[in-house]
């Protein structure tokens, strides 16, 4: 195999490659959902792929969200291998029974006879000023559920490299796709391989505190540690990757490390993955701890439209840094 | 529009003993279901079918093996009609591991990969996406087979029903949808519940091959399945079937029934679809009062049979309780 050079790319187009190379490697492969053909895309991901692959394999389907995750359900159940997008998570509530009652329960109902290998992908998040019924974080919902995986890819390695084991898992799997790092751009090894998509990956290693973050806050949380090491505070960073199953292993070698977490979500604090991921390090790291484990999550409010109002309600760098610092000298 | 009639086609002796011995197995089954349930052997919910055989056993026919059921959380009697074997499906009541499900489903969860039958789904509308995806895989395969939905009348009031009808014709993908309209979503009538109670109507509305049939009709239910079965195979889309049925006993065994006028389950009894088929074995010469009594007696050794099995089954271990959330295999390729 010759070198291969790194591109430029963005997170966008290697989800896109993600679903050319799955469409190419294997013939039962599809993607449906609203506007994925002539569209392009909601936010233009699949843009191209009807030309190259055709109606039957990139299938716009009618705004039905329970019908198309259901059919998706079917469709798996059926043998082919459809990777099912919806538009945001909170278009995903229209498909919840689908998911919940269906796509969660059906192995175990069976008596393990009917797995259901099944990949909905579906944007998440705010910051971009799209109000209450397009920016909520609600992956952490999706992970209280057994029988599902959730995964969240905060990079663009991560978004090219998790589609595949997700097809290849023999069960259902949630993407999450942060919206506002479709237009991130970086640098992607043409080879680059896929994932474990069971792992957490320490994005940057550490000693005094345990950052623990997914998706969307991903690099907030990386600058956050920046600015904190000028201050001489040598924080680690935890990109969650996967919210279900979580990766207890990794954050409690960390956090048993550093003696300290803050914990950063967009996700709202109450009954929340950052609460799962508190009470997991209370359980089972609780004294290796320095001080009390802390939160810097999204306000508890329907997300509002006006920038300064959002920006209020979303954890922003200062928070983290703040947070961290407060843990780490041990007083306000 | 009429009720699709009783068919031309003549049955011989050897399909009406089929047809009768079907519908006594499943009527004798849940017979003794309500018996076990009364004993305290089955629990959780328990809903019958008795009344509503002959849609099971008639559409059952026009079915071949490689073909997929969904059905709902009333499915024992499309469990035994597809040949999912009444030991298993006791098993399950009993909630043993020798159970179609291995004791994770109970009643309202039937499942048998043998036989592609896809449950035993109890959200009322919720099969109906499963049975379009299933078809649609076939379409996307060039596999010649159909995917048969049962749900109830129920069903139509949900989303899920428009949105699946909706997506099964603008694909026009293999499913033959079995609408059981027993008048009843558990104890709300359709015309208090529907605004437009003319099923096949609705259906129509989705550019969809729709007419009813008499469900109290063993023949006039093979009849019409075939004759839907035989155009969905040949490229015509999906098909919808009203079974216009009924259901004597109550909704569940939690069900006090203040719903309904006793003098009208009377009435419905009548025309119950196993005398009133017997009659007309008989009369066409198909059968003898001595094959009755042969059926009656093979079905009673088989419940018996499964009773016993159920019976002798065994627990699953309780550490096995967290098995098949995920799969045990590494993965599905």
């Amino acid at each position: 195999m010759t070198a291969q050079v790194p591109t430029k790319t963005t997170y966008r187009e290697a989800v896109r490659v993600a679903i050319r190379e799955a469409l190419q490697r294997d013939e039962r492969v599809f993607l449906m959902g609203e506007d994925v053909g002539r569209y392009g895309g909601c936010f233009a991901v699949s843009k191209g792929l009807l030309a190259e692959f055709g109606p039957e394999r990139i299938r716009d389907t009618p705004l039905s969200e329970s019908a198309f995750v259901g059919a998706g359900i079917g469709a798996a159940l059926g043998g082919v291998r459809p990777i099912v997008e919806i538009m945001t998570v909170n278009f995903s509530l229209l498909a919840l029974d689908q998911i919940v009652n269906n796509a969660a329960t059906i192995l175990h109902m069976s008596g393990g006879q009917f797995n259901i290998p099944l990949v909905i992908r579906m944007t998440t998040g705010a910051g971009r000023q799209l109000a209450a019924q397009h920016s909520h974080s609600l992956e952490g919902w999706y992970a209280h559920i057994p029988g599902i995986k959730v995964l969240a890819p905060a990079t663009i390695e991560d978004a090219r490299g998790m589609l595949w084991p997700a097809l290849e898992d023999p069960d259902p799997v949630l993407i999450f796709e942060h919206g506002s790092l479709y237009n991130v751009e970086g640098e992607l090894a043409a080879d680059a391989g896929t994932i474990d998509i069971c792992k957490a990956a320490i994005r940057r290693p550490g000693t005094d505190v345990s950052l623990i973050t997914y998706g969307g806050t991903l690099a907030r949380t990386l600058q956050a540690a920046e600015a904190l090491s000028s201050e001489g505070i040598n924080a680690e960073v935890i990109d969650l990757r996967t919210l279900r199953p979580l990766d207890s292993e990794t954050i409690v070698a960390s956090v048993s490390k550093t003696h300290r977490a803050v914990i950063v979500d967009e996700g709202w604090r109450s009954g929340s993955i950052s609460a799962e991921i508190t009470a997991r390090i209370v359980e089972q790291a609780f004294y290796d701890l320095d001080a009390p484990v802390a939160r810097v999550c999204s306000a508890e409010v329907p997300m509002p439209y006006a920038k300064h109002l959002e920006d209020a309600a979303l954890p922003q760098v200062p928070a983290i840094v703040a947070s961290a610092r407060r843990l780490v000298s041990g007083h306000e | 529009m009429n009720e699709e009639g009783g068919p031309s086609r003549a049955i011989d002796r050897e399909h009406a003993l089929r047809l009768l011995r079907e519908m006594i197995l499943i009527r004798r089954f849940e017979e003794k279901c309500a018996e076990l349930y009364s004993a305290g052997k089955i629990r959780g919910f328990l809903h019958l079918y008795i009344g509503q055989e002959a849609v099971a056993v008639g559409a059952m026919q026009a079915l071949q093996p490689d073909d997929a059921i969904v059905a709902t959380y009333r499915e024992h009697g499309h469990a035994l009609a597809r040949g999912v074997s009444a030991e298993a499906i006791m098993a399950e009541m009993y909630g043993k591991v020798e159970g179609c499900s291995r004791g994770r489903g109970g009643s309202m969860h039937l499942f048998d990969a043998a036989t592609r039958f896809y449950g035993g789904n109890a959200i009322v509308g919720g099969g109906l996406p499963l049975a379009v995806g299933l078809a649609l895989a076939d379409k996307m395969q060039g596999r010649n087979r159909l995917t048969a939905c049962f749900f109830g009348e129920g069903a139509v009031a949900e989303g899920e029903f428009h949105e699946s009808m909706n997506l099964a014709a603008l694909w026009q993908l293999p499913v033959l949808f079995c609408c059981e309209n027993n008048l009843y979503a558990m104890g709300t009538a359709l015309a208090r519940s529907e605004s437009e109670t003319d099923l096949c109507l609705k259906a129509s509305s989705f550019e969809m091959s729709a007419w009813p049939v008499d469900g109290m009709d063993v023949v006039a239910c093979e009849a019409a399945a075939r004759r839907a079965a035989e155009s969905v195979r040949a490229g015509g889309g999906p098909h919808f079937l009203e079974f216009r049925t009924y259901r004597f006993r109550a909704h569940s065994m939690f069900d006090a029934e203040l719903y309904r006028d006793k003098a009208e389950v009377e009435e419905w009894k009548k025309r119950d679809p196993i005398p009133a088929f017997g009659a007309r074995a008989k009369e066409e010469g198909l059968l003898e009062d001595a094959d009755l009594a042969a059926i009656e007696d093979a079905v009673a050794a088989e419940i018996a049979k499964s009773v016993e099995f159920a019976e002798a089954g065994t627990w699953e271990p309780v550490e096995d309780l967290t098995r098949f959330v995920y799969s045990e295999r590494a993965t599905s390729r």
